[in-house]
């Protein structure tokens, strides 16, 4: 039942954002447009509840954890990608590279985490997720090994994605 | 007037990073690394080309333009929220893929996933 409302209104809000500026009702929606939404998300609530809440486990719909996301997106996120694109900048114009594979444990529990991680450091350039085996050890490709490095078995999660892990564990776990 | 300064910036600093990019396709010597400038690098250029376009929206909304110009703004931000969402997981799609088929990184000093293997 949870799982056919989140998916109702999610499916909702999606189609608002669609369709807005079709009239002027609440500001930016006609009347017709706002009525077939509520029908349309309906029918997909009903038809797709199963796929979208597939782990049973209700815990993203606490807003403060989407406050930390939006918070971690602007902040740290935006931060370490930006600088990373700098660092990329140089090493394309230069050509200076030691790349590499890498492995990390990040020891996150939660396929979601795990995911939200990997997106995370493949975004940041200059780190590129590759593989992840069954202890959720993520395998990540890394464009410029510090020196000495690569000889730990297991790479320094802070300098492989700087915070990346800690917020991971406090959005999605 | 600020607007359009704010907006020239924001051009210059994703064109940049896109040119970049394809210099690094074209320079870096295997799959993975030229995954790193193809992919991650337009990724932000597309992120600040695609701020002008929600400034320049936004700003002419607020100049007494009609809901249009808010309607580009939020499809535009849709479109960047889909391509950072679906970005990473084709650059991990396509260098698993290249893994899987044999293809070892050049000149690496290090590469744990072969010792797994």
């Amino acid at each position: 039942m949870i799982a056919l409302i989140v998916t109702i209104i999610y499916t909702f809000i999606a189609y608002l954002a669609l369709t807005a500026g079709s009239g002027s009702f609440l500001g930016f929606w006609s009347v017709e447009e706002i009525i077939m939404g509520v029908f349309l998300s309906i029918i997909v609530g009903a038809i797709s509840r199963k796929y979208l809440c597939k782990s049973g486990d209700y815990r993203m719909l606490n807003p403060l954890r989407w406050l930390l996301f939006v918070v971690y997106g602007f902040g740290p996120f935006f931060f370490a990608m930006a600088k990373a694109n700098i660092d990329v900048a140089y090493r394309v114009v230069t050509g200076k590279i030691r790349p590499g594979i890498v492995k990390i444990k990040p020891e996150l529990k939660t396929d979601f985490g795990v995911t939200f991680l990997a997106n995370s450091i493949t975004l940041t350039p200059g780190t590129l997720s590759v593989d992840v085996d069954d202890e959720n050890n993520l395998y990540v490709h890394w464009i410029n090994i510090p020196e000495g490095e690569e000889k730990n078995e297991i790479a320094n999660i802070e300098k492989v994605c700087g915070s990346f892990a800690k917020w991971a564990r406090r959005v999605a776990e | 007037m600020l607007a359009d300064y704010l907006i020239w910036v924001f051009i210059v600093i994703g064109l940049t990073f896109n040119g970049l990019g394809v210099i690094g396709l074209l320079r870096f010597p295997d799959v993975y690394t030229r995954l790193h400038a193809a992919t991650k690098a337009t990724t932000f250029g597309s992120l600040f080309t695609s701020l002008a376009v929600v400034t320049w929206g936004l700003w002419n909304y607020s100049q007494g333009g009609d809901s249009s110009n808010i309607v580009l703004s939020i499809h535009t931000i849709i479109a960047v929220a889909s391509l950072l969402l679906t970005n990473p997981v084709g650059a991990h799609a396509i260098a698993r893929a290249a893994y899987r088929s044999g293809v070892k990184p050049k000149n690496a000093v290090v590469d744990r996933l072969e010792v797994k293997e």
